[in-house]
């Protein structure tokens, strides 16, 4: 099983965001020119899943923020943490709004 | 056996039934149920706590500095620790404190100065590598990683799997095969610390625990040093027998706090909720479930405090040790589910511990020696060797 979140990137934007069903999951957010912005997740406290979390993005990021992909999962917290791990590994810093998760999260050497 | 509690024994349980209540469930109401951690500001405040208390450390043993509770006080102690929802793998959030691996405390001075002391103090994280892909039930027999002597340095190849919190570990308890012997007389511990060359944690292996994820390792031709070995080439499993043995005992104890809470929470639900014209508390069907619940509860507690007690006045406990375990998590997991049942939809949601609880109960029948293994070492002692 692959660990990175391989899936297809959408656009981010109010409608394609209430098609979305309400479930719990982990997420990318990125600027047009593919620079991730957050690694997230749709924990059981965001009222709508994964849309109450990606609402929250589009008012951090604002238009900078222009496409998504998402992975459903319950195991959110765990796999948070791994696309984390992931991104740390990749870009040698996470997203500059979540610096202060760098200290919790481990190191992950993928192959 | 007398299982009343001392004066002492009595303070330290109300004196942390208290610190749960007023300090621990206010701030996990506000975070994630799946959370694993407190905001730095709130475990740097508790853990401050904790110190003025004088509980800091409470695994370590006393010469180290820790506090020297006996065993029984410290299952006393884990009962009341777990009764939150993160209380099963990460009682308090660990704002009391960690004791290391037990494992290290036999280690030789320089050891102890690298790796034991820096983690007493808070520095240094460890990880426990033992369990392989080929099996962790019977690690004697079923693990394959080489360790292969080059020099004065030791050449490790292999991996393992489900080791917990080996991505955030400063240094790992490594267990390989160093001689042609299939069993236990050819494995030998290392400590390695995992920025050596050819460490590598490879993916998170997602389980029904949420925080405290199990990892998987690689080790390709890894050189560590002689100075590393714990014990003796070959000795790996001598180490520290008894004191794991002991870990046991509050690992059992851990279990009968969630269950406790949530017989509460289902005494209180089944006196308020009503269906067909009265409450749940007058159907037999649930007066039923809550009196399993209350000898279940009973059990697991007997049985962890009759180990505890045999532990303090030196008697051999591995029995009991094993007993408690199996019972406690077995009988934790009937009561969380029981609970369940009686809280309807809601128990299923994550708006209440129950379903948390309920999976994480599953994996300690499986962690820390499965239900099978304790089988296994009570039948040993009872049948005696020869029926092994
Ligand atoms: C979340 C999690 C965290 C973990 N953390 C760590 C860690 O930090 N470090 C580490 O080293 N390991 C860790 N483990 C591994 C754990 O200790 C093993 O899963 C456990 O020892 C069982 O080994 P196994 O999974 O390979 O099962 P196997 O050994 O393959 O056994 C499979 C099943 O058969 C049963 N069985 C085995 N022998 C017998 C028998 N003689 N008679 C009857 N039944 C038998 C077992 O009880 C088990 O239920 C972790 C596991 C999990 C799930």
């Amino acid at each position: 099983m692959g660990i990175r979140l391989e899936k297809a990137w959408m656009d981010l934007n109010a409608a394609t965001i209430a098609s979305l069903p309400a479930q719990l999951g982990v997420y990318q957010v990125a600027d047009s020119q593919g620079t991730v912005l957050s690694v997230g997740y749709a924990g059981a406290r965001h009222l709508f899943g994964i849309r109450s979390a990606l609402e929250e993005e589009l008012h951090l990021h604002g238009d900078r923020a222009t496409k998504f992909r998402f992975e459903f999962t319950s195991n959110y917290r765990s796999r948070w943490d791994e696309l984390l791990m992931l991104h740390l590994y990749d870009h040698g810093q996470l997203p500059s709004h979540q610096q202060a998760e760098q200290s919790r999260v481990g190191r992950l050497s993928p192959n | 056996m007398d299982f009343s509690l001392n004066e002492e024994q009595q303070l330290i349980v109300e004196t942390t039934r208290r610190f749960v209540q007023s300090e621990i469930l206010p701030l996990e109401d506000h975070l994630d149920p799946d959370a694993g951690s407190l905001e730095p500001a709130d475990q740097d405040r508790l853990v401050a706590m904790t110190k003025s208390m004088g509980f800091y450390g409470l695994d370590i043993p006393e010469e180290y500095g820790g506090p020297g509770l006996d065993t029984t006080t410290r299952a006393l102690m884990a009962i009341e620790m777990s009764q939150h929802r993160a209380g099963l793998y990460n009682p308090c959030y660990g704002v009391f404190g960690g004791a290391g691996l037990a494992q290290l405390y036999e280690a030789t001075d320089a050891q102890k100065e690298r790796w034991l002391y820096p983690t007493l103090r808070g520095e240094k994280k460890g990880c426990f590598a033992l369990t392989e892909p080929s099996g962790g039930s019977d690690p004697a027999r079923a693990i394959q990683t080489r360790g292969i002597k080059d020099g004065g340095e030791w050449v490790l190849s292999g991996s393992k799997l489900y080791i917990s919190g080996a991505d955030k570990a400063d240094y790992a308890l490594i267990f390989a095969r160093t001689s042609d012997d299939p069993g236990r007389n050819g494995v030998t511990a290392f400590i390695v610390d995992t920025d050596t060359p050819g460490f590598y944690v490879r993916r998170v292996v997602h389980t029904l625990r949420a925080t405290h994820y199990a990892t998987e390792l690689q080790f390709d031709e890894m050189r560590v040093p002689e100075e590393n070995i714990l014990g003796e080439v070959n000795g790996g499993f001598a180490i520290a027998n008894d004191r794991l043995s002991r870990q046991r005992i509050p690992y059992a104890a851990g279990c009968i706090g969630p269950a406790i809470r949530a017989q509460e929470m289902s005494i209180d639900w089944a006196k308020n909720r009503e269906t067909f014209g009265s409450p749940l508390a007058e159907k037999q069907a649930i007066q039923w479930m809550i009196v399993d619940n209350e000898i279940d509860i009973r059990h697991s507690r007997y049985c962890v405090l009759e180990a505890a007690q045999k532990a303090d006045s030196g008697e051999r406990f591995r029995t009991e040790a094993a007993m408690a375990k199996l019972v406690a998590t077995e009988a934790s997991s009937r009561v969380i589910d029981r609970c369940i049942q009686i809280h309807g939809g809601v128990g299923v949601t994550k708006d209440l511990p129950l379903e948390r609880w309920y999976r994480e109960l599953r994996i300690r029948r499986v962690g820390e020696g499965p239900s099978e293994v304790q089988r296994l070492i009570m039948a040993r002692d009872i049948l005696g060797g020869s029926f092994k």
